[in-house]
């Protein structure tokens, strides 16, 4: 058995035979982002299994759904990731005009985005943030939590609410942009940068995050396809994909991106640290896509006229959105009454939940930390 | 020195007809409550609130502002809060053990201050071994951490108290062989022994006697940083991993004694290389200070101690800067990188000192340029960095 570079021989039956430890990782771990519980199988430091427990964080959003109806939900959705809600409340907000054939305007379809990318900065700055510090290092964390700090100034200056935003609606958004949004936008995005550069030098450069994170749980593609991984966790195993690109909606044609995938740089394809460094060059992408939003933004009304009492027409519909951990699905049925009859969603760190049991094996104990922060587990969106 | 003290004063009736013995006990006892209390533990206590402060400053935090002016009686409200918590003992204990094992780590960290000097006078005893009774006397905080990792029957604090011990035993090794170039150079293990043959100046600190010490300077001070299990080595209570590795299930006084120890490692570790290489207590001749003794004992203690706390503040940027080594890679690092190279610097130093006996002003004059330029151009990199990011950072984009 090869670990982490070292022939370990482990032979039993010869009267030196080393007893598994079963350990138990949560509800209550410090890196157990919310509430997760692993069943580690342990051969001294090394893991033999990592078994997921999940379900603590279960609160039937989507059945809560079927009982308050389509407007009345969106507060709901925020719940769902609570960590990068506006997803959600696009995800909610799109299942519901594409099922009530409701056309958002221009100007709101803009407001959404900003929204949304500004979410994905400060939910990729957490993911990154967080990652660091379970690898050990703290100044990152607070430096990315500092600039976390100011985007989540910024949303509550749009919508009131720093966490859980509720500012999409059906068929369009509650507020149009403060003013002088943009000047204050630009004046963060332009700080940014030079922060980030100096994120790089002090973490992506280092030699010790570089030795804990490179060649660690390396995903190829083909397990990554198979395992239906989505997003970051994806795109960093190589595979071009991003919701907002091959099947784009909202007004994401109309913007230029890059779409990073995972390079290897600094050991295999798909490791722990082109997880974490595909996160630190989207952030830069949604830095490219805000300052062309800000650009492009027209006129207009910010919401659609949407009835009180909405009824869409029975049937069904599904939508995709690109959150910031990956694809996000929203399927919802409609009886022709004003609450849906059934709601889905399906959300990409069940699916990062379900690969750790595979690439968990033969890891060090220390790993099982990197695999998660690097795989951008939340929680609450693994149970909804 | 004290045993002179004493006998002085024994001489002078000062102790009636006490005998010697009890006498020298007495002495000894005083002597130990006035280092722990007038300045282990005092040093231990500030030591966390500058910790938390220098963090503060570099993670762009404020820090503990409310105890005290600036928060500088912070440690003295934890401690006090520490010692009145109730304390558990987990059902499950080996509850003698448990109780046991704070104090044999703090007894390993507060009797290595023993033989640790102040000023050229200021040693509780200048033991003709110092080093190597430092050296084994904090090698018993590994003892005590062990006994706690299984005493608390958590596989948490198992795995902690295992790796504590595999990680302490190995960095002894490089540790060991690398004080012992400097043993090779002065040819005894006091303390003040050690101190008294380097001088005031940099040229003549034994870090730059020769290429070999300058070398095991680095290599010491990586071992040490791996004793005290300090960051980028702190596996055994890697907080993101084991919880809290050997301490999670200590509560109140018994948790405050452990961080004691790892704060109090600090100075200890700081001390110890201030020692063997840079020059000790050893203080520039002032004219008029210099001239009395108390005056030249004030300023050795000060050399003394702003050089170890410079180490200590050191230690704590390391920690604010770096993440954690996995376990494997701690191994590694000793005995693939650390152990050879610190077996070759005691054979080269070995040389060294049969080659030229009186020292070569040469090198050491060429190595000490050399370790003020790494120096200087490591500050220039620091203001270059704040240069960079300091003027960019702005606490709201509301303001």
């Amino acid at each position: 058995m090869s670990v982490a570079g070292f022939e370990v021989e482990v032979d039993r039956g010869s009267g030196l035979e080393t007893e598994e430890m079963t350990l138990n990782m949560g509800p209550q771990h410090p890196s157990t982002h919310g509430v997760l519980r692993f069943v580690v199988k342990a051969d001294g430091e090394v893991m033999r299994r990592a078994v997921p427990d999940i379900g603590y964080l279960h609160r039937s959003i989507e059945k809560i759904s079927e009982k308050v109806g389509y407007h009345g939900f969106m507060p709901y959705t925020d719940r769902v990731d609570y960590v990068a809600a506006m997803f959600c409340n696009q995800g909610w907000g799109m299942v519901t005009e594409k099922l009530a054939g409701i056309e958002v305007p221009k100007r709101g379809e803009y407001c959404r985005v900003i929204a949304a990318e500004l979410n994905r900065i400060s939910s990729h700055l957490l993911a990154v943030g967080t990652m660091i510090l379970d690898i050990g290092a703290i100044t990152p964390f607070f430096h990315a939590f500092r600039e976390r700090e100011k985007i989540n100034d910024l949303l509550e200056e749009l919508c009131g609410a720093r966490l859980t935003y509720n500012y999409m609606r059906v068929g369009g958004v509650a507020w149009d942009l403060p003013p002088g949004y943009e000047e204050k936008v630009l004046a963060f995005l332009n700080q940014l940068e030079p922060m980030l550069d100096e994120h790089y030098d002090l973490v992506s450069e280092n030699t010790l995050f570089r030795g804990r994170a490179a060649s660690v749980a390396t995903i190829s593609a083909e397990t990554a396809i198979s395992y239906n991984l989505v997003g970051p966790n994806l795109r960093a195993s190589g595979v071009r994909y991003d919701v907002r690109r091959d099947e784009p909606y909202s007004v994401y044609p109309e913007l230029e991106f890059d779409v990073p995938v995972g390079t290897g740089m600094a050991g295999e394809v798909g490791d722990s640290f082109d997880r974490y460094y595909l996160r630190v060059q989207e952030i830069r992408e949604s830095v490219k896509i805000l300052r062309q939003c800000f650009q492009q933004i027209p006129d207009g009304p910010v919401v659609a006229k949407v009835p009180r009492k909405l009824k869409p027409p029975a049937g069904d519909a599904q939508i995709r959105v690109e959150s910031a951990r990956g694809d996000m699905s929203w399927y919802a049925v409609s009886d022709g009454s004003e609450f849906p009859y059934r709601c889905k969603v399906r959300t990409g760190s069940f699916a990062a939940m379900s690969i750790i049991e595979e690439i968990s094996q033969g890891l060090m104990l220390a790993d099982l930390v990197t695999v998660i922060a690097s795989l951008d587990i939340v929680a609450p969106e693994v149970d909804r | 020195m004290l045993q002179q003290f004493l006998d002085s004063l024994i001489a002078d009736g000062v102790f009636g007809g006490l005998p010697r013995d009890i006498v020298y006990l007495i002495g000894m006892a005083a002597a130990g409550a006035l280092v722990v209390f007038g300045f282990v533990l005092n040093v231990a206590g500030v030591t966390t609130f500058v910790e938390r402060r220098v963090w503060a400053r570099i993670q762009s935090r404020v820090g503990p502002n409310r105890v005290g002016p600036q928060g500088i009686l912070q440690w003295l409200a934890d401690g006090i809060k520490l010692l009145m918590k109730e304390e558990v003992i987990p059902f499950a204990a080996d509850a003698r053990l448990f109780k046991l094992a704070p104090f044999i780590v703090t007894i390993g960290f507060i009797a290595a201050f023993v033989a640790m000097p102040f000023s050229s006078v200021l040693i509780v005893a200048d033991l003709n071994l110092g080093i190597l009774y430092i050296t084994a006397m904090t090698s018993l905080v590994v003892v005590g951490i062990m006994v706690a990792g299984w005493a608390s029957n958590n596989k948490w604090s198992l795995i902690g108290g295992i790796r504590a011990a595999a990680q302490i035993v190995s960095y002894e090794i490089p540790a060991a062989l690398s004080i012992f170039t400097v043993i090779l150079v002065t040819g005894t293990l006091s303390m003040q022994g050690i101190i008294q043959q380097q001088g005031w100046g940099p040229w003549d600190w034994f870090i730059f006697h020769s290429p070999f010490t300058f070398v095991g300077f680095f290599i010491t001070f990586i071992s040490l940083l791996a004793e005290g299990n300090r960051t980028p080595f702190d596996l055994p209570e890697a907080e993101s991993e084991l919880v809290a590795g050997f301490v999670t299930e200590y509560s109140g006084a018994r948790y405050l004694f452990f961080f004691l120890v790892e704060w109090g490692n600090l100075y200890v570790i700081s001390a110890i290389l201030v020692t063997l290489f840079l020059g000790g207590w050893q203080a520039p001749p002032i004219p008029v200070i210099s001239d009395s003794a108390v005056g030249r004992n004030v300023l050795e203690f000060l050399t003394f101690f702003l050089k170890s706390y410079f180490g200590v503040v050191l230690m704590m940027w390391i920690r604010a800067t770096l993440p954690r080594t996995r376990v494997d890679q701690l191994m590694t690092t000793c005995w693939k990188y650390l152990l050879p190279i610190a077996f070759f610097n005691f054979m080269g130093t070995a040389l060294w000192v049969l080659v030229f006996p009186e020292g070569f002003r040469f090198a050491e004059i060429l190595l000490t340029a050399v370790g003020f330029g790494l120096l200087g151009y490591f500050a220039y990199r620091v203001a270059f960095h704040l240069r960079r990011s300091g003027a960019q950072i702005t606490l709201s984009p509301l303001s």
